[in-house]
């Protein structure tokens, strides 16, 4: 293997490793925000011990994410000089603003929303808490849009073979930023919903009835099932944006070869570049043409379309596409039929639950522990999709600007090799910890307690949440 | 020593190139701190190792995005040096990147796994504390060099490797001075006074080096009349290597009187040793090879940055200060509620 597909592959995986945490710091951040908040509000010591369980993963969460993002603002030299060089006048601006708006912002709050507690203000805690949402959510604003600019650039001159800004508002509202920005932002929603319900489906299993748990199974299984139909529409119109913009993308994606009208949904099969057809092929007839023109004639891009004049393919690996597109679709439907049927048997056998509202007592056992393994269907889809999106542009890094090639480092394969294996075996180490120490504190928080406390009133909660040394 | 203030490809990369010297020392000083904690972590006992890490644990993650700041401006500012000077420390960047994924998981794991699995991650807090200050150190030797790798410059960053190494636990001493008391206070006294030396050696041996490789380093020192306003660097250097000598053998005093002398000390001890390898190596980012205005971004990128920088920058000042506010005073075992 040569340095370009191994540094391919080590920024693949770095980018991989680190997606994982902000896709859980972002919306577990907002939901931290709320219980904080409904604390605040009701006094209801329930809320505060579902924000100190919660906030453990957070701060776990947030350290992964904060060193694998280290890890990936040095690889930009060591491994892919050519981009800075090329596109550093756009690249560069953006990602300055991302540090100065959004890390020093969460990495300083993070401090007192941790340990700030009996230290501070109430107020203060809780602007913390805000902080430290809008910080994650702030950086994932300034990424996504250098992440979409390098799909649909706009707002610029080529001098010399450099790229110059001409128009910053252009450069930042690129045509694919706000699909990417909402189709990310759901998405970390959907992760943390599937991994609150998740976890806390584990706790119930283990035979934890305390009311943080309650409230907690209720609430992820709840927002998930709000969200996933929102990041459903969402998606769709992610994809008829990037019809517009990317057509080989999605030629490669619905794995169609010729363009042309009444072209099937394919649900199997596996691509073949040599032949430059499919083989095994399952579809729905007009399926792939209904969704994306809306019409059963709608005419369909063919990858046959993005062939150079010598036999190059200028259109992306066809079967890694097409089935990465297709692991994403599979995990949300998982994700709709999960959720849905969650909410309506907790809604139907609500007379189970001593208070109002869903009841987890409806749910059978082979619902609780279908939400287990789903914990981490968030991650699943998060990876196919950014699978499908980044590979789905290559050849190029930016559309249309440079090749991933061009920007290569120098540097000999088998180093590259060589540090891309130790990545591999700490990112191995830490996922199987993470997930570990995840189930463990789960495990913990379901042991110990007594099960059903009798209600706090709110005079007694607070006075219990503001004694340190609890 | 100053650009023309006139024309923007002038001064802005002049400007951009004081903004990352100022990130990368506030970075050495601030992480420099926490990364000394942790080379110091084997040497104390249970109970004294959650007191460690109780001083830094508000402050790690801020502290380490100075820098991710620095590289960031090199990244924008500077993006032909970014290449070349990264791709040229391939291998001591990895070996950082590794030391400071260890050593930042190893905080909330060390806290949140089981019992039994607490000493391995205290283990991997302080390799990784140690990988990362050794990769700088060496980062910097070769830096220093020229980024020419040879046996005789891959010696001398291993030399500075170490160097800054002790350099670290140092300031990390002087800033457990500050924050702890009794047993652990009188250890961090010892800590410092034994790891002195570290930091007397390091200074002495890259202020010999640095001379010697370059002709042109060595005309800008030891020329009429530019030495004669260089001698406070050195001679303020030295009076103040010798008030920590002198301190370091009295502390603790009773009421905890001057704890924070020792880390305050310390801090312009290290300001002023980057101050001289900063006027040494101006106006060159990659030494001997590119200057900052030869490496620098487009003005009107950098222009943009800056817009920002000025908005945010006292902004962030403002909100750290607050965070060292709430956790003056003494450390205390961390804990959420």
């Amino acid at each position: 293997m040569d340095t370009l597909i191994l540094s391919r592959i080590q920024f693949g995986a770095n980018i991989s490793f680190h997606i994982l945490f902000p896709t859980i710091t972002i919306a577990l951040g907002w939901v931290l925000f709320y219980f904080r908040l409904r604390f605040a509000r009701t006094g209801d010591e329930v809320w505060m011990d579902a924000y100190r369980f919660w906030v453990k993963v957070f701060a776990l969460s947030f350290a992964m994410g904060v060193v694998s993002g280290i890890t990936m603002s040095f690889q930009f030299g060591t491994n892919w000089p050519g981009f800075m060089e090329t596109v550093g006048n756009i690249a560069g601006p953006l990602l300055a603003y991302e540090v100065l708006t959004a890390f020093f912002l969460e990495a300083v709050f993070i401090g007192i929303m941790l340990f700030g507690f009996s230290r501070v203000p109430g107020w203060l805690h809780i602007l913390a808490t805000f902080l430290v949402a809008f910080g994650t959510t702030m950086s994932a604003f300034w990424i996504i849009v250098l992440n979409s600019w390098m799909h649909t650039p706009q707002g610029f001159e080529m001098i010399d073979g450099v790229a110059h800004a001409t128009d910053w508002w252009a450069v930042i509202f690129n045509p694919s930023m706000p699909y990417r920005f909402a189709h990310m932002l759901m998405a970390s929603g959907l992760t943390v919903a599937f991994l609150i319900a998740g976890l806390s489906a584990f706790r119930w299993l283990l035979g934890d009835r305390k009311r943080d748990v309650r409230r907690t199974l209720k609430f992820g299984a709840g927002l998930a099932a709000l969200l996933i139909p929102v990041q459903i529409y969402l998606g769709d119109l992610h994809g008829l944006n990037t019809l517009e913009y990317q057509p080989q993308k999605v030629a490669a994606m619905e794995g169609n070869w010729e363009t042309g009208p009444n072209i099937p949904l394919l649900l199997f099969a596996l691509p073949d570049e040599e032949a430059r057809e499919n083989r095994f092929e399952i579809g729905i007839p007009n399926g792939a043409s209904i969704i994306l023109r809306h019409h059963i004639d709608g005419v369909v891009p063919g990858l046959n379309d993005f062939m150079a004049e010598d036999g190059t393919a200028l259109h992306p690996p066809v079967a890694t596409v097409f089935w990465s597109f297709r692991i994403m679709v599979g995990t949300g439907l998982a994700m709709l039929a999960l959720s849905w049927g969650a909410v309506f048997l907790m809604w139907r056998r609500r007379h189970l639950a001593p208070g109002r509202g869903l009841a987890p007592e409806g749910l059978p056992k082979l619902v609780l522990w279908a939400f287990v393994p789903m914990a981490f269907s968030g991650w699943l889809a998060t990876l196919a999709g950014w699978y499908t999106t980044e590979i789905g542009r290559q050849p190029w890094l930016v559309q249309g600007v440079m090749t991933t090639a061009e920007a290569v480092a120098d540097v000999p394969a088998p180093m590259v090799l060589g540090t891309l294996l130790t990545y591999l075996a700490v990112y191995a180490a830490l996922i199987i910890a993470y997930i570990g120490v995840l189930f463990y504190l789960a495990r913990k928080a379901a042991g110990g307690g007594d099960i059903d406390p009798a209600v706090p009133s709110s005079g007694e909660a607070q006075v219990r949440a503001l004694t340190p040394g609890e | 020593m100053f650009p023309d203030f006139t024309t923007p490809a002038d001064w802005l990369p002049w400007v951009f190139a004081s903004l990352m010297g100022f990130s990368i020392l506030i970075y050495v000083v601030l992480d420099g701190f926490d990364l000394g904690v942790g080379i110091l972590f084997p040497l104390a006992d249970d109970a004294q190792k959650d007191r460690m890490i109780g001083s830094i644990g508000p402050f790690w993650d801020a502290n380490e995005t100075w820098l991710v700041l620095a590289v960031g401006l090199l990244l924008v500012a500077f993006p032909a040096a970014h290449g070349l000077i990264l791709t040229t420390l391939y291998l001591p960047v990895f070996v950082m990147l590794i030391g400071l994924i260890l050593r930042g998981v190893a905080f909330e794991f060390r806290a949140k796994a089981q019992a039994h699995q607490k000493a391995r991650w205290n283990t991997a807090f302080f390799l990784g504390s140690l990988m990362t200050a050794l990769s700088q150190g060496f980062m910097l030797g070769l830096y220093i060099m020229g980024l020419e790798v040879t046996a005789a410059t891959l010696a001398f960053a291993a030399v500075t490797a170490v160097f800054l190494a002790v350099g670290y636990s140092f300031i990390g001493a002087t800033w457990l001075i500050s924050k702890t008391e009794e047993a652990l206070q009188k250890k961090s006294v010892r800590w410092a006074r034994e790891s002195l030396w570290g930091v007397i050696l390091g200074m002495g041996a890259v202020s010999l080096a640095t001379p010697l490789v370059s002709d042109r380093i060595f005309g800008k020192w030891f020329t009429w009349p530019e030495l004669l306003w260089l001698l406070p660097l050195p001679l303020l250097s030295g009076a103040l290597i010798v008030a920590l000598w002198v301190m370091l053998r009295r502390l603790p005093l009773p009421g905890d009187r001057k704890s924070w002398a020792p880390f305050v000390t310390a801090t312009t001890l290290f300001a002023l040793a980057y101050i001289g390898l900063a006027y040494s190596f101006y106006p060159y980012v990659v030494p001997e090879q590119l200057t900052i205005y030869d490496a620098a971004a487009a003005p009107e990128s950098l222009f943009i940055i800056l817009i920002g920088a000025l908005v945010v920058v006292p902004m962030i000042f403002g909100y750290t200060a607050l965070a060292y506010l709430i956790f003056r005073g003494k450390a205390t075992d961390l804990r959420y509620d």
